[in-house]
């Protein structure tokens, strides 16, 4: 496809004897809201570890806008426009949430090389920080030390702080995991947002939240992606049906 | 940031006032043990500040600090015995080896996390003692005396001892100012997070090592500065300096101020060797009363004095 | 050639003494997780533990045993004090707690044993040499310690990978909820291992001692060694510290002996005197760094360990 923003080819991936990643293969076109769905154990984690440059597979490709990044170490990934947020939430604890996301903003603000001025009193890193906590609905968070967030704020965080990189890809890995319904709703208003802006790829195991949001999506069975679709197509697919949707049917008949 | 007259800012002050008075106790009271004593806290008080840089800022915990205090008197003692006496050429030649030292320890050893590098540190600095033990032609085992100290051409005379003393405390709140622009700079934010969450740190885009080597070669530059004090000071060079327990001995001067406080260091090596000079007082086995006391601090008060001016926890 | 066989049989020696203070060492960090820097004084109380009670009782094996039993039980008892309250705490607290460690035991013996050190006398049965190649002969007691390590070695071994115990050992820290699953006492197993890992330093110490003699510190600087060995054998590795620290006792002891005359083939003599002994210092570091740049890991890896 000569539009995919990010190509991945023949992804595939060993630990020992166990297949993580089988020839995975997976287009996310420019714009739009792809998401990954699958059961525990489907290597959704390997996957984005690979895409992400913290796993190097055993053999495939991965394309970004074009360029092969099959070899690129994370911190380049990020430089040219790709960003995540954690399953796991995985914030700098013993920081403000400002601090945090200034970090980001700093990462892609030049080298670090600058010994003198006081960063915390640069308007060029704060001002974007600002805004992206503003964007996530965390404006008035700014000076809390991230430790003392709720579960549901540092799932805030997590995102603002990808959004401070201005990327072109945001990699979100389960994004409403551990969220109360409450906050699922309002994260699933904020995707909704962010998609008009931002290509996404999304690995979410929120049913719901997955066919409300997605253009298309993707299933990962045993380290496979077993179809790819729209969710009304994937919805009706027998093989996903059969391998994975059967059980849940119940939640994506209502969608 | 903080009150201006927080409890812990008073005894900050306080402690810089009485380091201000040492030589004129000294000269009021006619004793120049006080003013050699502060003298070594005050040079060991900037090692301690350079360690904290890696280790309280940059989460490194560097058990080889001690080889840059032997590598900066050894410049000096060196340099000295081979009839280069002056400051311009010793210092800078000093700070330059130092420098160049760290940047080879910090390449190897920056490659590993946790254990790894507590280890690896360890064993560089055992392997500079044992160069400092097998230099023959400088004295080997039992050290190196310097006859004359660095020579500054008249501008400054380290012989006396006031002078001296004045210029390390210079030197001493020079570094923490250092630090203190430094830590609170771009560079020191990427220092923290690497410290923080270093994964996130590649996450967001930050190839992390490059910025924690430099700290590691700035804090070993730093700390070979102390080493070319100490020299100075001591009038006298010897393996021992490099020895690890004395490592040990910088990282206890960190923990015990507060690992990540501005003035942590200066109070945690203040409150060292008052503490060995007050249980030396008491017992010639003082240190079978200190080495508990070690673990109670680390079972109890983990943010170190400062933390408990601050009345703070630190994690 | 004769020269030869006696520095490669006195770097196995050492290589061996160095396996049984790293081998604690690393069964202690693969299991706990705790870096432990007052093994050390392990070592060393080993040793004066030994000098004293063979004096006592005028018998040299009936004295060896006595310390072990001695230093088994401090060990235990230091687990039991200290050790236990540290476990899954920060690296950096362990360090700095087994390091005032140190400071307490050096004094200690310094109180008890008094300032200078202590000669462990050999039995006359022990202090003759043996000929063990036609012509070539070795000291019995060097050669008794390469039996005794190999021996404790080989059952070290055999505890670790073929009884019940051993299999608790390899599950490692990784795996504490299955321990306790199995209706096994941790605190006890635990407090058992650092027990053992003492028995084997003091052991090492011990051996050392007739060689040396028992004094303070004496533990320090091997102990740097102990991690060198650990390092390139990989953290949590049995079978990595058997094979690395054969490997740095050799490199260590033959280095000392021959690099003087090879460098005297690249260098005047006269730089040669002067470079050999920094660099036979040095030699064992740099192999290290060497070691580190192409596996950071060590060479045997334990599985799970970073």
């Amino acid at each position: 496809m000569a539009d995919a923003l990010l190509r991945v080819a023949e992804l595939t991936k060993r630990f020992g004897g166990v297949i993580a990643s089988e020839g995975v293969a997976l287009d996310v076109a420019d714009g739009e809201l792809h998401a990954i769905i699958g059961p525990n154990g489907a290597g959704k984690t390997t996957l984005i570890g690979q895409l992400t440059g913290e796993i190097a597979p055993d053999s495939g490709r991965i394309y970004f806008a074009g360029q092969d990044i099959t070899a690129l170490p994370t911190h380049q990934r990020s430089a040219i426009g790709m960003a995540r947020s954690f399953q796991i939430t995985s914030l700098f604890l013993d920081m403000t949430v400002l601090d945090n996301v200034a970090l980001a903003v700093q990462a892609h603000a030049g080298h670090s090389f600058r010994f003198w001025t006081p960063a915390r009193s640069e308007r060029a890193l704060r001002a974007p920080a600002q805004a992206a906590l503003a964007r996530v609905g965390a404006a008035d968070r700014g000076n809390v030390v991230v430790a003392d967030l709720s579960h549901g704020e540092h799932r805030q965080i997590e995102i603002a702080m990808a959004l401070a990189t201005r990327p072109r890809l945001l990699l979100l890995d389960e994004p409403m995991a551990g969220m109360g319904p409450e906050e699922s709703a309002r994260l699933v208003n904020l995707l909704r947002e962010l998609k008009k802006e931002y290509t996404i790829l999304l690995i979410e195991h929120d049913m719901e939240a997955v066919f409300a949001l997605a253009d298309r999506i993707s299933v990962l069975v045993y380290g496979r992606v077993i179809a790819t679709g729209t969710p009304a197509a994937i919805r009706v697919n027998p093989e996903v049906i059969q391998a994975y949707l059967g059980e849940q049917q119940a939640v994506t008949g209502h969608g | 940031m903080m009150p201006a007259l927080s409890l812990r800012n008073i005894v900050v002050a306080l402690l810089l006032l009485m380091l201000l008075l040492v030589p004129v106790y000294a000269l009021v009271v006619g004793n120049n043990f006080v003013l050699s004593l502060f003298t070594r806290i005050v040079i060991l008080a900037i090692a301690a500040t350079s360690l904290n840089l890696i280790m309280g800022y940059g989460g490194m915990v560097s058990f080889g600090h001690a080889a840059y205090l032997g590598i900066g008197g050894y410049m000096v003692g060196i340099l000295a015995y081979e009839g280069i006496l002056s400051g311009f050429v010793q210092w800078p030649l000093a700070l330059l080896v130092s420098a160049l030292i760290a940047f080879v320890i910090g390449l190897l050893s920056l490659r590993t996390r946790g254990v790894y590098f507590i280890m690896i540190t360890l064993a560089f600095g055992q392997m500079i003692y044992y160069v400092g033990v097998s230099l023959n032609r400088y004295g080997a085992d039992d050290g190196l005396t310097i006859y004359r100290r660095s020579n500054f051409a008249g501008l400054l005379n380290l012989s006396n001892k006031t002078v001296f003393y004045y210029f390390c405390l210079l030197l001493l709140l020079a570094t923490i100012y250092l630090t203190w622009r430094l830590v609170n700079s771009r560079f020191g934010m990427a220092i923290r997070g690497a410290r923080s969450n270093d994964r996130r740190m590649h996450a967001i885009g930050f190839p992390t090592f490059r910025y924690r080597l430099t700290c590691f070669v700035i804090a070993g530059t730093i700390c070979g500065l102390a080493g070319v004090l100490l020299a100075n000071h001591t009038d006298f060079i010897s393996p021992a300096v490099m020895h690890w327990t004395r490592s040990g001995d910088l990282i206890v001067m960190v923990v015990l101020g507060g690992m990540g406080s501005l003035f942590g260091p200066l109070i945690g090596t203040v409150a060292f060797l008052a503490l060995e000079e007050v249980l030396s007082g008491i017992t010639e086995y003082w240190q079978i009363i200190f080495g508990p006391m070690l673990l109670a601090i680390v079972l109890f008060a983990r943010g170190g004095i400062d933390g408990l001016l601050a009345g703070i926890r630190r994690g | 050639m004769l020269l030869f066989v006696e520095q490669f049989l006195n770097g196995l020696q050492f290589g061996l003494l160095l396996f049984l203070l790293a081998a604690g060492l690393t069964l202690v960090f693969g299991i706990m997780d705790l870096v432990n820097l007052a093994h050390g004084s392990l070592y060393m109380v080993g040793a004066y533990f030994a000098a004293t009670f063979t004096a006592w009782t005028g018998h040299f094996v009936g004295g060896v045993l006595l310390a072990l039993v001695a230093t088994l039980l401090v060990g235990m008892a230091v687990e039991v004090i200290a050790m236990r309250r540290l476990y899954g705490r920060d690296h950096l607290d362990h360090v700095l707690a087994t390091f005032g460690l140190i400071l307490f035991f050096n004094e200690l013996v310094r109180l008890i044993w008094g300032p200078a050190g202590m000669n462990l006398t050999l039995p006359p049965w022990l202090n003759t040499a043996v000929e063990i190649l036609p012509g070539v002969y070795y000291s019995m007691y060097r050669l008794s310690i390469i039996v005794v390590a190999l021996a404790v070695a080989t059952g070290l071994y055999l505890i670790v990978m073929r009884t019940r115990i051993g299999m608790l050992i390899r599950a490692g820290a990784s795996n504490r909820e299955m321990i306790s699953a199995l209706g096994i006492n941790i605190k006890l197993l635990y407090t058992f291992v650092f027990g053992v890992g003492a028995a084997l330093a003091g052991l090492a110490g011990l051996m050392q001692a007739a060689i040396l003699t028992a004094q303070i510190g004496m533990g320090e600087n091997i102990l740097i060694l102990a991690f060198v060995v650990i390092i390139i054998g990989g953290i949590g590795s049995i079978r990595g510290a058997f094979i690395a620290a054969i490997f740095v006792g050799l490199i260590d002891t033959v280095g000392r002996a021959f690099l003087p005359d090879i460098l005297k083939l690249a260098l005047s003599p006269a730089a040669a005197a002067t470079a050999a002994p920094a660099l036979s210092s040095m030699l064992i570091y740099l192999v290290m760094a060497i070691i580190l740049v192409v596996r950071p890991a060590g060479l045997f890896p334990a599985p799970g360990s970073r």
